[in-house]
C-alpha cells in the first residue's frame, strides 16, 4: 500500500512538466506564424474591396474630409469638451512627436533629426479648412505619413479639433478669455514632474 | 539475541525526523525552482531580429506606448506595430543605418518583421490587455521599467499567483486612468496607494474578490 502511493507520487512530480499540449494548443494567436498559408501569416489579409457589413463608407465627409470634392469647413459631427479632451489625449500620443506639446514642430523627433515638422501657428494653417488637417493626418503631407492605420476616424476628426484649440491659444487676447478663467492664467499648473532623459 | 544496540531507538526516531525534513526541502526546492526565471524565463534578453530599444524610444524621445501598439485600449492584444510605424520616422532618421536594413526591407517587400515573442501567456488563460488597461492597470505595473531596457525582456512571473496577487486587491496597484502609460508612476503628494486605489477600485467599478478570483474569469 505504503509502496503504491510513494509510486503515485513520484508519477506525479515526473509528469508534471512533461507535455506543453495545453500550453499550446493548435489555434493561431495573434501575428502567430503559419505553416500552411504560402506567405507564413496566419492572420489573412482581406481581398481587395471587402466591406463588412454595415461599414461601407458611404459618408464622403466623415471618412475623407471633402463634400463633392472639396475639402469642408465644418466638423461633420457636434464636438463636446469631453471629444476635445479626447483629442488632446490622441494629440499627445500621435502628433507631439514631431509637432511638440505646443503644436509648434518642435517634438522630440524632430530634434534628433526629422524634418522640421509644420508649425500650427502660421497664417496659413490658421485659415486652412478643418477638412485639410483631416486629410493630411489621413494621408500624410510632405515627408509626413499618413496615420489613417495608427488612428481611427473619429480621432482623427477629434485630433483636428485639439489642433484648433492649440492656434486659438497661441494667437488669442486676454480679452477672449472668459472672465472666471483668467485668473487661472496667472496660476499655471505644475509642470509633470517627469521629463525624458537623454539616450 | 539482541540484533540492533540500544543506540537504534534513537537512529529509527531521529530518522523519521530527517524523513521529514528531506521531504520538506524538497517539496521547498521544486516549489523554488517552479517559481525561478528559469522556469519562467522572466527577467532574460531575448535577441529579435533588429535590436530595437524601448530605452531610446521610450525613455530617450517619449513617445507614448500607444504610438505603436495602437490596438491596447481596444483589444485582447496590444497590437505589434507594422514596419510602416517604424517609417514613419526612419524613412529619414537613420535611415541609410545597416542596423535597420531588415526594417527597410521588410518594408520594401512587404514581409514581416519575426520578432521573437516575450511575453507567451498558456493557452488555457484568458487575457485582455483593453479591459485592464481601462481599469487602471498601467503598462509599467505588469511590463516593468520598460523605458530601461535595450531589449525587451520578461519582467514578471506570469503565473497564476502573479495574476491574482492583483486580482485579489487591485487597490495595490491601479493608477489613474490619465497615467496609464507613465513610466516611473508615483502616488501623487498627499495620498497614499492604499487611498488612492481604493478610491480608483471603487470609481472603475472594478468588481469584487470573489468575481475577480473565480475561475472563469480568466479560464473560460
Amino acid at each position: 500500500m505504503r509502496r503504491n502511493l510513494f509510486v503515485v507520487v513520484l508519477l506525479a512530480l515526473g509528469a508534471g512538466a512533461c507535455r506543453q499540449d495545453m500550453h499550446d494548443t493548435p489555434r493561431y494567436e495573434a501575428y502567430e506564424s503559419s505553416a500552411f498559408f504560402a506567405d507564413g501569416k496566419a492572420a489573412r489579409p482581406t481581398p481587395t474591396g471587402t466591406v463588412a457589413r454595415g461599414w461601407l463608407r458611404e459618408d464622403e465627409t466623415l471618412y475623407t474630409g471633402r463634400a463633392n470634392g472639396e475639402l469642408v469647413a465644418e466638423f461633420p459631427f457636434p464636438v463636446s469638451q469631453a471629444d476635445l479632451q479626447r483629442g488632446r489625449d490622441r494629440y499627445d500620443i500621435y502628433c507631439t512627436p514631431c509637432h511638440g506639446a505646443l503644436g509648434d514642430g518642435q517634438g522630440m523627433v524632430v530634434q534628433r533629426g526629422l524634418r522640421r515638422a509644420a508649425s500650427y501657428h502660421q497664417d496659413r494653417l490658421r485659415d486652412e479648412k478643418v477638412g485639410y488637417f483631416y486629410d493630411v493626418v489621413t494621408n500624410g503631407f510632405g515627408a509626413m505619413q499618413g496615420y489613417a492605420e495608427q488612428i481611427p476616424v473619429r480621432d482623427r476628426w477629434l485630433i483636428v479639433a485639439y489642433v484648433r484649440a492649440l492656434q486659438l491659444s497661441q494667437h488669442a487676447t486676454m480679452a477672449e478669455v472668459p472672465a472666471d478663467r483668467q485668473g487661472a492664467l496667472d496660476n499655471p499648473p505644475p509642470k509633470k514632474a517627469e521629463t525624458p532623459a537623454a539616450h | 539475541m539482541q540484533v540492533f544496540p540500544k543506540s537504534a531507538n534513537y537512529w529509527s526516531r531521529g530518522s523519521i525526523i530527517a524523513g521529514l525534513f528531506v521531504l520538506a526541502s524538497l517539496g521547498w526546492v521544486i516549489l523554488t525552482i517552479q517559481r525561478s526565471d528559469f522556469v519562467t524565463q522572466a527577467n532574460q534578453f531575448i535577441e529579435q531580429p533588429v535590436q530595437f530599444s524601448h530605452q531610446h524610444h521610450v525613455g530617450g524621445i517619449g513617445i507614448d506606448c500607444r504610438y505603436c501598439h495602437t490596438a491596447v485600449e481596444v483589444s485582447t492584444s496590444a497590437g505589434i506595430p507594422p514596419t510602416k510605424t517604424c517609417i514613419n520616422c526612419h524613412s529619414q532618421i537613420w535611415s541609410t543605418s545597416p542596423y535597420l536594413e531588415p526594417v527597410r526591407a521588410s518594408f520594401r517587400d512587404d514581409t514581416p518583421l519575426q520578432w521573437i515573442r516575450v511575453h507567451d501567456l498558456p493557452d488555457f488563460v484568458y487575457f485582455n490587455h483593453s479591459i485592464h488597461v481601462k481599469q487602471g492597470v498601467g503598462c509599467e505595473t505588469c511590463h516593468g521599467r520598460v523605458d530601461r531596457m535595450p531589449l525587451m525582456l520578461q519582467k514578471s512571473s506570469l503565473q497564476m499567483e502573479w495574476c491574482l496577487d492583483c486580482h485579489r486587491n487591485p487597490s495595490q496597484y491601479v493608477r489613474p486612468r490619465d497615467q496609464i502609460t507613465t513610466m516611473g508612476y508615483q502616488v501623487p503628494d498627499g495620498t497614499t496607494q492604499a487611498e488612492l486605489g481604493a478610491q480608483l477600485v471603487k470609481a472603475y467599478n472594478i468588481a469584487g474578490v470573489e468575481h475577480m478570483t473565480s475561475c472563469s474569469v480568466c479560464h473560460r
